[in-house]
């Protein structure tokens, strides 16, 4: 039997806002314990909340980003369970208001375009975490995180494949960062997924018994994650087994999916309308002041880039992917003029020497990856010693020039030092200068390349083409 | 005449004209509550010092010249109203040695004004209750008739000032709990519109009913209080940014041309024929002051009862989730797991009426009931607002019995929750609809029980209370009055 897979994905996307959802508390991570809390995150007696505008402002452009609907009247609600991490007892969420609905954004996967919907986006709180003794049974809150904003962001259940799972994934994550409201760290947790995943025969029209799946802190483990719990419930359903109905963790050491909790088990929220925050109005004056200070986003940007740069699809669609390696991009085409020449250094060399790090820690500045380019191009250096000089950068941030000039690296083209050896390795050679003359021209680059092993490549070698052809035809 | 005897205005008068200082007028009322405390059981906590260094600041703001309404005059304080540095245990167990790091909002304005603190009175536990008899610590008893109840959940307030322990205090009131203890305390006592006095550092019973309000000797005190106290809070989301009157503007004589609404519903079954004499008596005194005097329909009365005890038990259920022993407040120490000792020290920790409520609302909010109870309550409390709505059409105030008796003995109501929660019936639908309502001394009983007549306007008409109010006291001319307690 064959099985389709159908997935739907629950993002927490920690907003950027510099205080938190209902207090003035900072938001900055990596603070003392405690540090960073009040009377209201700390869920003291009589505290009350006050909303954040600029939460509101983000989900807004977040709901614009992808063409949702947003709700002029929407509202918060508790969501009611006890956890250490929880000091009020409840979570000041959305429920059945959220700001956000009825969006959608499209991925590509294998040159193959597709349309996700999304269900809703909502604010909320974030917990506070909890920090175990190693030796000793005790635990201890640390209250900092309480209170910071996010936005959960729930797909439809549109998704049909891991690899698409992912590519969802990035989008969103791509999106949050060309608005610039998320920083989108899933290590540090201010970009979080959970799954809901579940098989269904090809051609049933209703859906299989899902699980839960959480813990999948990079995109290579939702992806990883969710792979491995296609096989275990294809296996399940091939054996002719059921699906159990639970709330899955994702091991990333033991690569495999554990147990956490059953449907039985399923909290019972007792969500009501929280009745200390008065209904959030949103007006049109206020969506379209938003809607007006919205960036370029990346669909938009890929076309451009098209256009502008001449690029094929394919570059266009990966620089865009992040706003990051987009502006750098940007910055580094101008500085050069050479726009193809630039994506395919950063496709290839910049891409393979980050190593997956992210480019904010790149030594090599954009400016300077172009002025790279740009000495290729008028012939200062050969592309295979750019190759060297460019891994010199990355190594100690050094630009190109400096490079060039320290390590000595710069192109011979004084044509009266090449021509000298051109005509010693004529000499040296006789039966490949014969084969030549008989008609084997392939020869060239063998001449050429014997003067590139002389000149340590540094022969400039539009120059050596000419010497050669020269001299040989004699 | 003692000063702890004086009124607001009384005090306020002398102090300004400097033949009273503040340390005086509170080392009276310190005297006072020291020779009658012991029987009335109103203080929890008082700050003698605290209080005096107060009125010593107090003092030489008033010898400047410059002082405010409420400079130099001693106070009492609900003890779920945050006080920085003061325990502020709302009558529980739970929060025995809570002492907040900051002030509730209606807190820092009385100490702007200059007033002076002396202390934390006794409530109902986390203001359950319509005795004051949930209190984990004493029971305030009535100052008229000890051993007979206070009322509550503002017990402890309306006893202190009813026993001349202090001249006003400030409550809370949920479903009547300033209104009902004022009337059987023989005292003013008043809750103003949802949303225009800030509820920021009131311990939370149920968000959406609840209200601070002051306890006052007389109409012209509550006004003086109610100008302390009111106006938009930035920390509060639920506060009304509006400008706030002078309420005593509306302490003038003569109400011709108001039309006084008497809603039939609120004269039925069970209540006590005295009561309804005094409240009858009270309306003729009003006609006999010019007012048109109209019957007017409440249909959704039946309900409240039922719609309040839903919605308050289930915001309750909610509020009441953050004293899981963690990071304040009491922990039960003998428990080995977290499940374990969030039971342990829930179960210990709350008496038995917080514990009934919570598991009332906990059951209201549950997957299944949701539709059938929070929602349709919440769905009959609109109504419940519309009728309110329709016969404010018809008159400017309304005016009813606060409490359909006069008190009664301690521990007769305290095995019968229902019973109790019946006695709420004139007051919660106020809190229901968001309205103001006042307690007015109306008369005793021959039993020389307090009995108060409610009045209740239109969403911020406190001015037009306020005049009924001031008229009602003075055609009934009991002023002033005095328990016999020593």
């Amino acid at each position: 039997m064959k099985f389709e897979t159908v997935i739907g994905l629950e993002i927490h996307a920690q907003l950027k806002t510099e205080s938190k959802i209902f207090c003035g508390c900072s938001t900055k991570f990596g603070a003392p314990p405690n540090s960073h809390t009040c009377p209201v995150c700390l869920g003291l007696p009589g505290s009350l909340p006050v909303l954040n505008k600029k939460v509101v402002e983000f989900a807004i452009k977040m709901g614009l980003a992808t063409g949702s609907d947003i709700n002029r009247i929407n509202q918060f609600a508790r969501k009611n369970y006890f956890y250490p991490d929880l000091p009020k007892g409840y979570q000041t969420s959305q429920f059945d208001l959220p700001i956000v609905e009825h969006g959608e954004v499209e991925i590509e996967v294998d040159g193959k375009k597709r349309v996700i919907g999304i269900t809703r986006m909502h604010m909320e709180e974030d917990a506070g975490k909890l920090i175990h003794d190693d030796r000793e049974p005790v635990s201890y809150v640390d209250l900092n995180r309480t209170g910071t904003p996010l936005l959960e962001i729930v797909s439809e259940p549109d998704i049909r494949s891991p690899e698409e799972a992912a590519a969802y994934l990035r989008k969103i994550h791509a999106i949050l960062r060309y608005l610039d409201i998320c920083d989108g760290n899933m290590q540090e947790g201010s970009f979080r997924c959970d799954a809901n995943i579940s098989l269904r025969p090809v051609g049933q029209e209703k859906l299989g018994t899902r699980t839960e799946l959480k813990n999948m802190n990079s995109f290579r483990n939702v992806q990883s994650a969710l792979e491995y719990e296609v096989r275990r419930q294809r296996d399940i359903l091939m054996e002719g087994g059921t699906i159990v109905q639970e709330t899955l963790l994702w091991n990333p050491d033991r690569n495999c999916t554990e147990s956490m909790r059953s449907k039985d088990d399923a909290h019972d929220y007792r969500y009501f309308p929280c009745p200390d925050l008065v209904p959030v109005r949103i007006d049109d004056a206020w969506i379209e002041e938003i809607r007006a200070t919205l960036p370029e986003l990346p669909e938009a940007r890929k076309l451009r880039f098209i256009q502008e740069y001449e690029l094929p699809e394919h570059d266009a669609s990966l620089l865009t992917n992040s706003r990051e390696l987009a502006d750098y991009f940007e910055t580094a085409a101008k500085a050069c003029n050479q726009p193809k020449k630039v994506s395919n250094w950063m496709m290839t060399e910049l891409m393979r020497e980050l190593k997956g790090e992210e480019l904010s820690t790149c030594k090599v500045g954009a400016e300077q990856l172009g002025s790279l380019v740009n000495m290729v191009e008028t012939g200062t250096i050969s592309g295979k010693i750019a190759k060297t000089v460019f891994l010199e950068m990355m190594a100690s941030g050094k630009g190109p020039e400096t490079v060039v000039e320290e390590q000595n690296l710069g192109q011979v083209s004084n044509e009266s030092e090449l021509l000298t050896i051109v005509r010693r390795i004529i000499a040296d050679n006789p039966g490949q200068v014969t084969d030549f003359k008989g008609g084997k021209t392939k020869l060239m680059s063998y001449f050429v390349g014997q003067l590139m092993q002389k000149t340590k490549g540094q022969a400039n070698p539009a120059l050596a083409n000419k010497l050669f052809t020269q001299e040989l035809a004699g | 005449m003692n000063p702890y005897e004086l009124t607001i205005a009384e005090a306020t008068k002398q102090l300004a004209a400097g033949s009273l200082s503040s340390r005086e007028l509170t080392q009276s009322c310190l005297e006072r509550i020291e020779a009658v405390d012991i029987k009335v059981k109103a203080f929890l906590v008082v700050n003698a010092e605290q209080a005096l260094l107060q009125a010593d600041e107090a003092d030489k703001i008033l010898a400047c010249g410059e002082a405010k309404p409420l400079c130099g005059i001693p106070l009492s304080l609900k003890d779920l109203l945050c006080t920085k540095g003061v325990v502020t245990t709302c009558g529980s167990r739970m929060l025995e040695n809570f002492i907040p790091p900051y002030d509730a909002t209606v807190v820092e304005k009385l100490k702007g004004q200059g007033a002076v603190l002396l202390g934390k009175v006794a409530m109902d536990e986390f203001a359950m209750g319509s005795t004051s008899e949930s209190c984990a610590f004493r029971v305030p008893e009535n100052p008229w008739k000890l051993g007979f109840v206070s009322g509550g959940s503002s017990g402890g307030s309306a006893a202190s000032v009813a026993a001349l322990e202090c001249p006003a205090s400030l409550g809370s009131d949920t479903g009547g709990s300033i209104r009902q203890p004022a009337s059987l305390c023989g005292i003013v006592g008043m809750k103003p519109t949802y949303g225009l006095v800030s509820r920021y550092g009131l311990v939370a019973f149920a968000s959406s009913l609840d209200q601070i309000g002051p306890l006052t000797r007389d109409v012209t005190d509550c006004a003086l209080m109610m100008n302390a106290i009111s106006g938009y809070d930035a920390k509060d989301s639920t506060s009304v940014r509006q400008e706030t009157p002078d309420f005593t503007a509306s302490i003038i004589e003569g109400v011709q041309g108001m039309r006084v609404g008497v809603p039939r519903e609120y004269f039925g079954e069970g209540l006590d024929p005295e009561v309804k004499a005094v409240v009858t008596h009270g309306i003729e005194v009003l006609r006999d002051a010019g007012a048109e005097i109209v019957e007017v329909s409440l249909p959704r009365t039946d309900y409240c009862v039922a719609v309040y005890y839903l919605i308050a038990t289930a915001e309750a259920s909610s509020n009441l989730a953050r004293y899981d022993g963690v990071s304040y407040g009491f922990r039960d120490q003998e428990v080995h797991s977290l499940m374990e000792m969030y039971k342990e020290t829930r179960s210990h920790g709350f008496g038995a009426e917080v514990k009934r409520r919570i598991l009332i609302g906990t059951y209201a909010l549950s997957a299944g009931y949701y539709d059938a109870y929070y929602k349709k309550a919440s769905q009959v409390r609109t109504l419940i607002l519309n009728d309110f709505n329709r016969a404010f059409e018809q008159c400017d105030v309304l005016i009813s019995p606060v409490v359909p008796t006069p008190a009664w003995k301690i521990g007769e109501k305290a095995d019968n929750p229902l019973a109790m929660y019946l006695s709420d019936v004139l007051t919660i639908s106020a809190n229901l609809a968001g309205i103001p309502g006042i307690s007015v001394p109306g008369g005793f009983s021959r039993d020389g029980l307090p009995i108060g007549i409610q009045l209740q306007g239109a969403h911020f008409r406190e001015d037009s209370l306020f005049k009924v109010a001031y008229n009602l006291e003075r055609g009934l001319k009991l002023l002033p009055q005095r328990p016999g307690i020593t």
